[in-house]
């Protein structure tokens, strides 16, 4: 059943936990396999909060609706689960680990889905380290600094796509990685995506932005607008070009609540 | 040591430290502290009469002082000593061969991993089993060198001279009622000298052990680093688990002369019914470094300050340690430096983690006397909560009687976050590695300093503290 949606999400409403800020307000969405989408949004629009409630961040609840993953109720699993079967979330703003290195952390990432008594191979990780960050243009000693620690904005991102390369995962969320980055690290990003995608083709990638800006390295099969936790529009990459054009303005319909 | 060399078998797990070793004690002191125990001890060990006085006088003065009201909660303690054996000695003679060590007590080190650890790295071991030094070698070339690294008893026995000099000089048995204690019971432990000039590239290592249920360890070590000479002294230890509560109380005596360089590392692991309650000290000289580095994970209460008198020109003190508390333990430690001549720097690291209900305290003290110019301290604590119910305290006492000097302090305390939290298990991690990871990359600025089978061993012992700990 490989033409399966890797990802189908069916009528999501979210809300913040414990508290009764409702987010999503019945999301629908299909993702196949080595497909490219993006979410464009304004702030505010429930597009992050959707990427988190894919990777199991314990701040949401989800009210209704359901998300399979490969078939299988995604919100049922725990987050290194979720991890572990191959769902990848990009951070925003990623978070310090003081006094880990970024390949040991990557190391210890790698040795949590292997099973008892079984070891990563600290040679085959070194070189595999090596060669991605050659492929994002990443000085080798990068792999020995502490986890986002002191890190500026671009770096922490080129670190999120580090991650993201050596952990290969099957669905790739990608939320604002492109905020706060040049025009030169934006390319070295979208180098990144681009090769890993050829590398596994059925590797299948959501990105989440406020900008079409990165859509013009990435470009997307499929293109969807989320206004006020809803897909108010869904449809290629014309979209996104016509969203460059008019902005967000278009899609403003009064609260529904 | 080669940093390169890859230590295998030192995978201590958690089974290993309830194990008990069946043996008959040649002589065990009866229950409690009294002058007939001090005699019997001195009498055992066939001392001279000056240190048999020192020892009385020294109960003496261990019955005259009130028990601290500081610190840690001691009120359980005064049952607890009356229970205790103070002095128990397994067998009669010193062994120096690993081949004449008996089966039973060889049986114990076995399930420590001695005998591996020393086939690959470890070069020269005095391990203390129970109160006497059992096992005791040498690297030929340390012998041929000069140095001396025997049991504290052989040091008073073989070099009568050098032990009376130095022995009781840096911590004086009225110093506080437990160095009190220590000096009128003390048995076993190290007496070292390292010959001026004499560089050491391979640390002296001595592990030890508590065996006998409810018997009170005791140990006292000497040590003398002669002018410039360079040297790193590890004392590791662990305890079988027991029900009853016990007792440590130990005195650590350095003797850093000009030019000298020293290091002293613990990693200490009582088991969690243990009161450890150490008194460790070192006279800086003249342009001489000492540096203290100190891990407590054990024990139920730990007190335990590691301290650098700075009193020669020049001279240089760093106290570095980690604590760790888990449910019902509280780790009171930290440092004290004392800058008595101009031109001294010291600094103390201090980092601890308290899980559940465990409660670590930091208590230091930084002390700049007046004619000590340009004297310079810096002083950190760092504190990291693993639950809602973890607890950490800060008391640095800080005392300035030159104005032209330089002390600076800083302190931290940090949660695990729900966002931490949460960005390692997106990558795979279940919450007990992730915590795992946290706490490792916490200590990790300290944990460097570590002689690597050292680093992996406390590693491995944090990974098991930390299973559980989620809620």
């Amino acid at each position: 059943m490989s033409d399966s949606p890797i990802l189908s999400i069916k009528d999501l409403h979210a809300k913040v936990a414990d508290e009764d800020i409702d987010i999503l307000h019945g999301v629908n969405l299909e993702i196949g396999r080595g497909e490219l989408h993006a979410i464009m949004g304004p702030n505010g629009s429930g597009k992050s909060t959707l990427a988190k409630i894919l990777a199991g961040h314990p701040g949401y609840e989800t009210t209704s609706g359901e998300v399979l993953y490969e078939g299988e109720d995604l919100l049922e699993l725990e987050v290194d689960e979720r991890a572990q079967k191959g769902v990848f979330l990009a951070f925003q703003y990623p978070v310090e680990v003081p006094g880990v290195s970024i390949a040991n952390f990557l190391r210890t990432a790698l040795q949590a889905r292997l099973g008892e008594g079984e070891e990563v191979d600290l040679f085959d990780f070194q070189d595999e380290l090596l060669a991605k960050m050659e492929i994002l243009d990443m000085d080798p000693s990068f792999a020995e600094r502490s986890v986002n620690d002191g890190f500026s904005g671009g770096e922490k991102k080129r670190n999120e796509i580090l991650q993201m390369a050596v952990l290969k995962p099957k669905l790739a969320l990608m939320d604002e990685t492109d905020s706060g980055l040049d025009i030169d690290a934006l390319q070295v990003v979208a180098k990144g995506v681009k090769r890993l995608q050829e590398e596994d083709p059925d590797m299948s990638v959501l990105i989440i932005t406020h900008y079409q800006r990165v859509l013009q390295y990435i470009e997307p099969d499929h293109v969807h607008v989320m206004i006020g936790g809803q897909l108010v529009r869904s449809g290629g990459a014309e979209v996104a070009a016509d969203l460059e054009a008019q902005g967000y303005e278009q899609f403003k319909t009064p609260a529904t609540g | 040591m080669p940093q390169n060399e890859v230590v295998e078998g030192l995978d201590l797990d958690r089974y290993k430290y309830h194990f008990i070793t069946e043996d008959e004690p040649v002589f065990r002191s009866g229950r409690g502290l009294n002058e007939k125990v001090v005699r019997e001890i001195s009498a055992q060990k066939d001392e001279p009469e000056w240190m048999l006085e020192f020892r009385l006088k020294a109960l003496k003065i261990y019955n005259a002082k009130p028990m601290p009201t500081w610190g840690g909660d001691l009120s359980n303690l005064e049952s607890v000593l009356d229970q205790i054996y103070f002095y128990v000695r397994p067998q009669d003679k010193m062994e120096r061969s690993w081949d004449d060590v008996p089966p039973n007590i060889k049986e114990t080190f076995e399930k420590l991993g001695i005998p591996e650890a020393e086939q690959k790295v470890l070069a020269g071991v005095g391990a203390q089993y129970e109160s006497e030094m059992v096992y005791h070698s040498l690297k030929e070339e340390w012998e041929k060198k000069g140095v001396i690294f025997d049991s504290i008893e052989d040091g008073l026995k073989n070099h009568p001279e050098l032990f009376r000099e130095h022995f009781g000089t840096v911590i004086p048995s009225a110093d506080n009622k437990f160095s009190a204690m220590n000096s009128a019971v003390w048995s076993g432990g190290s007496f070292v000298y390292i010959p001026p000039g004499v560089e050491l590239d391979t640390p002296l290592q001595a592990y030890f052990r508590v065996n006998q249920e409810q018997m009170g360890q005791f140990e006292r070590t000497l040590i003398i680093a002669d002018e410039g000479s360079k040297a790193h002294y590890i004392e590791g230890c662990t305890a079988p688990v027991y029900s009853t509560e016990s007792f440590h109380s130990g005195v650590i005596e350095i003797v850093v002369k000009p030019g000298a360089h020293f290091r002293y590392t613990t990693i200490q692991n009582w088991s969690n019914n243990m009161y450890n309650l150490v008194t460790q000290r070192a006279l800086v000289h003249e342009n001489a470094t000492m540096e203290w580095l100190d891990g407590n994970l054990g024990s139920k209460l730990t007190m335990k300050y590691p301290s650098c008198y700075l009193l020669g020109e020049g001279a240089h003190g760093s106290v570095l340690s980690i604590a760790y508390s888990g449910d019902g333990q509280h780790q009171d430690t930290g440092g004290k430096v004392v800058h008595a001549a101009p031109n001294t720097t010291s600094q103390i690291v201090s980092k601890s983690i308290s899980k559940g209900t465990g409660r670590s305290t930091y208590r230091g003290l930084c002390q700049v006397h007046e004619g000590s110019v340009n004297s310079k301290s810096n002083v950190e604590c760092d504190a990291l909560l693993i639950n809602d119910t973890s607890r950490t305290d800060t008391y640095p006492y800080i005392e300035i009687d030159e104005k032209k000097s330089n002390i600076g302090h800083e302190a931290t305390v940090s949660k695990v976050g729900d966002e931490q939290l949460f960005y390692l298990m997106s990558r795979g991690m279940n919450e007990e590695e992730a915590m795992a990871l946290i706490v490792r990359g916490f200590i990790e600025p300290i944990a460097k300093l570590l002689p690597l089978e050292y680093a992996v061993e406390l590693n491995r012992l944090i990974e098991l503290e930390m299973e559980g700990s989620v809620g």
